[in-house]
């Protein structure tokens, strides 16, 4: 009997005293694809990062074709035949499809010089190889990103990986060019070749997988073969366990949206554009409700929340707050006229090196102190909101970099509340956060709606805003594509409207 | 050594002398070589370690101190200021351009009251300042390559007005505040160390300082906390204008006549002074306390190196060296930060 492609047996990590993979088998067949599911900090990543030779391992051992392998680096993996195509992914842009298919390996005629026409005829020959007919030398940014993933693909491949990770692969992309990406990775299976496929969609991973492996807590709590039975419930059971009713409600269930159309209007936006994120986005944002906008990555989402909270200025439109039409140059103007705002990446909303208090203070200093600073009004005032939030450990002395992710991002969101806005928009809340401190924030969301903030949540997780929005609008590529509000709705449908 | 780093290490749970160490790497380096440096000095001559040569320190680094003010404003905020000499010279020459000068210097000036010459004098260090942060801030030039633009300006605002000639007379007030003493303590000392008190006072207690350390830890975190970046930059890059104006009135006076180049080297002490202290290049972190120690490190080695024997061209390149020691220990310091932070 041959031995499995990649082989790993009892493999453990940890970082700092937090134990992220808890003895895991895993095993890959040649010419399979093998979907892996979990929640965020289920350990999947790490695992991933192990056979990238990204991290080495605490315990265990990793065999590939049955020889042990032991990567120090991702240099070794590659050269063992292990490849990786990230969720960001890493191509250049303003380079020609060709360059990017061979990126690092061009071919070279005898002078040393790059041989570009058989760089662009062997990457058309690559690239048809994957069912994708494009011309080898055009620009890869101006195709869109579904593309640009398949050419890091065709790279991967064509660098001779054998087992190739995706990470995300479809979250960034629309249905049919889902369906695309499935063909080729089918053709790249029918080759020979293994795969892992790590996602969030359960759909995408149980319509692609041969095996699929549910990791929780740092273990490998199932794997199966994909057929009768086994099937979202099946994995969604053993991803989250007992207990999480309204998680798992959000995955499976229709939610019931409520609609408020009697309360006042508080940032409304009349056609605004900023060229060339999105066009033409109207949209009433109502005090007391959760206003979910949802949309793959890229759909401009991210500019249209920058842009009501002043950090982008629109090409055309106008903004409204309680009915007046505000222009807001920048952040200043933005805070100043109500909105409150929780950017997509906690670095770029925290200060990392600085005490708990001076994040929380500095979205309201100028309001408790006109010249010298106010150290005991600020702390105490950072520790009211923070206790408020439930910021683990308490204090606020603390350096913030000591807090976890979730604790984080409570204190992005205290800091403004003391000046309570009259509309906060947060991006992507709970990104990258475990399920406990995921339904802390869904909380604290839905709290502050409750006390008559029109609250904006901005996201490409389904999840996310099922489990917060009263109403959701879908952006699609730039536009609003539709809106949810007053019925039943499910993430399929969600997924079907972006 | 500021009061921000201070308090963060007085409140930590528990002592733990390697982890301060390595914290306050940044703190304890620049220190110790003042330590190193005096002691070597003392041992090497007798004369060095009095207090009349320690008021020699003092007024040798008076000017540097006074630009250095405003450059550890920018420098806080990752910003950098190449044009700090230049524009010391030129309202420098601004200055003698609008007072009575002797016959015999031969320049086409326009004599002014000495407040008046004063006040034009402060006017133009303003003003440049301010094209500089309308560049940096509005335009979005990148404060390195828009203050060597100014520095070429200032350079220049200096050749048209003095045209290769030499100015000696200064308003009264600024003749006293430079050159003269009070009380057997020069003037110039005790405006440095003024400035100095007050730099430190508003970046330790007040919204401003707060908002130009922020601004320097995280620019963009400040901008999404509804900090007015732009006028925050804008704001630090004139004071350091206005602070060099300052430091080339009293250069004047202190060396007794304006004339081109005359600042030229202040740029380079003056960024030595603040870095060797310990501030971040990349901001958000040192201050003023740094920069005193900075200050003393450069005055004690440039003093020092003149009682003992050793040849002046050398001077130079020990000069270079220790700044180059003390830029690596700035960036070392800054990667165990931020490794230590990702670990947690």
């Amino acid at each position: 009997m041959t031995p499995p492609r990649l082989e790993l047996t009892n493999v453990s990590k940890a970082f700092g005293g937090v134990q992220a993979l808890r003895g895991v088998d895993f095993s890959l067949e040649p010419g399979s694809i093998h979907g892996i599911a979990g929640e965020n900090g289920a350990g999947k990543s790490t695992l991933m990062k192990i056979i990238a030779g990204v991290h080495a391992g605490d315990a265990g051992e990793m065999r590939i074709d049955g020889r042990p392998v032991h990567f120090r680096s991702t240099r070794d993996a590659r050269a063992a035949g292990v490849g990786m195509v990230h969720q960001e992914l890493s191509v250049a842009p303003d380079l020609s499809v060709a360059e990017n298919v061979f990126l690092g390996s061009q071919p070279l005629t005898r002078f040393g010089l790059v041989a570009w026409r058989r760089m662009a005829r062997e990457a058309a020959a690559q690239l048809d190889n994957l069912g994708l007919t494009i011309d080898p030398t055009a620009r890869l940014g101006d195709f869109p990103i579904g593309v640009q993933q398949l050419v890091e693909l065709a790279r991967v491949l064509f660098s001779g990986a054998r087992i190739v990770i995706l990470d995300e692969p479809t979250s960034a992309l629309s249905p049919p060019e889902i369906a695309r990406l499935f063909d080729v990775l089918r053709r790249v299976r029918d080759s020979g070749r293994s795969l892992v496929f790590i996602s969030h969609f359960l759909d995408d991973i149980l319509a692609i997988s041969d095996e699929v492996s549910v990791f929780r807590n740092g273990s490998r709590v199932a794997a199966a073969k994909v057929g009768p039975g086994i099937d979202k419930s099946w994995i969604i059971e053993r991803m989250i366990g007992a207990g999480r009713e309204e998680l798992e409600e959000s995955y499976l269930h229709d939610i019931a949206l409520k609609s408020r159309v009697d309360a006042p209007a508080v940032l409304e936006a009349h056609g605004l554009t900023l060229e060339p994120f999105y066009r033409d986005v109207s949209l009433v944002a109502r005090g007391g409700e959760v206003l979910g906008v949802y949309g793959f990555m890229g759909c401009g989402q991210i500019e249209l929340a920058r842009t009501l909270f002043g950090k982008l200025r629109p090409t055309s439109g106008l903004i409204k707050m309680s009915g007046e039409v505000v222009r807001l140059a920048n952040t200043t103007a933005g805070r100043n006229a109500g909105v409150g705002y929780v950017a997509e990446s906690r670095r770029a909303m925290l200060f990392r090196e600085e005490p708990i208090y001076r994040n929380v203070s500095i979205a309201f200093l100028e309001w408790i102190s006109r010249w010298l600073l106010r150290p005991a009004a600020e702390r105490s005032e950072a520790a009211t909101q923070t206790q408020r939030l439930g910021v683990r450990p308490a204090g606020v002395e603390a350096k913030l970099g000591a807090l976890s992710g979730g604790n984080q991002q409570k204190v992005a969101v205290a800091k403004w509340l003391t000046r309570p806005p009259k509309a906060l928009v947060l991006v992507e809340p709970t990104r990258g956060m475990d399920v406990g401190a995921k339904e802390d924030v869904v909380r604290i969301v839905r709290s502050l709606a409750a006390e008559g903030m029109a609250v904006i949540v901005l996201s490409t997780e389904p999840e996310t805003v099922l489990a917060m929005a009263d109403r959701v609008l879908v952006m699609r590529k730039g536009t609003l594509a539709g809106e949810f509000a007053d019925c039943a709705i499910s993430k399929d449908r969600l997924l079907a409207a972006a | 050594m500021d009061a921000h780093d201070a308090d963060a290490v007085s409140r930590r749970p528990a002592f733990d002398l390697g982890r301060l160490l390595r914290d306050q790497l940044r703190n304890i380096a620049p220190f110790a070589t003042l330590l190193i440096l005096v002691a070597f000095f003392t041992i090497a001559s007798p004369s060095f370690a009095t207090v009349g040569n320690l008021e020699n320190i003092l007024q040798q680094v008076s000017i540097t101190a006074i630009i250095a003010v405003g450059l550890t404003f920018v420098i806080l905020t990752a910003e950098i200021d190449l044009s700090v000499g230049a524009i010391a010279n030129a309202t420098a020459i601004v200055l003698t351009y609008f007072t009575l000068q002797p016959d015999y210097v031969n320049i086409a000036n326009i004599p002014l009251p000495g407040s008046v010459a004063i006040v034009l004098a402060i006017a133009a260090c303003f003003a440049l300042g301010l094209v500089t942060a309308f560049g940096v801030t509005k335009i979005g030039i990148p404060s390195f390559i828009m203050t060597l633009a100014m520095m070429q300006i200032g350079a220049g605002i200096s050749a048209v007005l003095v045209r290769g000639q030499i100015a000696y007379s200064v308003p009264p007030l600024v003749l006293t505040l430079g050159a003269k003493s009070i009380a057997g303590v020069p003037w110039i000392i005790i405006v440095a160390a003024l400035l100095l008190l007050v730099a430190h006072f508003v970046l330790s207690y007040t919204r401003f300082g707060r908002y130009v350390y922020m601004v320097g830890g995280n620019r963009e975190a400040a901008e999404y906390s509804g900090v007015n970046v732009r006028v925050i930059i804008g704001a630090v890059m004139t004071i350091s204008a206005v602070c060099s104006g300052l430091a080339g009135m009293l250069g004047v006076a202190y060396f007794g006549s304006a004339q081109q180049n005359e600042f030229d080297t202040f740029l380079l002490d003056a960024i030595a002074a603040v870095v060797v202290g310990g501030t971040s290049l990349f901001g958000g972190r040192g201050g003023i306390g740094n920069t005193i120690v900075g200050l003393f490190v450069l005055g004690v080695l440039n003093n020092g190196l003149d009682y003992v024997k050793i040849d002046s061209f050398l001077k130079i390149l020990i000069r270079g060296l220790i700044l180059l020691v003390a830029l690596v220990i700035n960036i070392y310091a800054e990667r165990l930060r931020a490794t230590r932070a990702l670990g947690s």
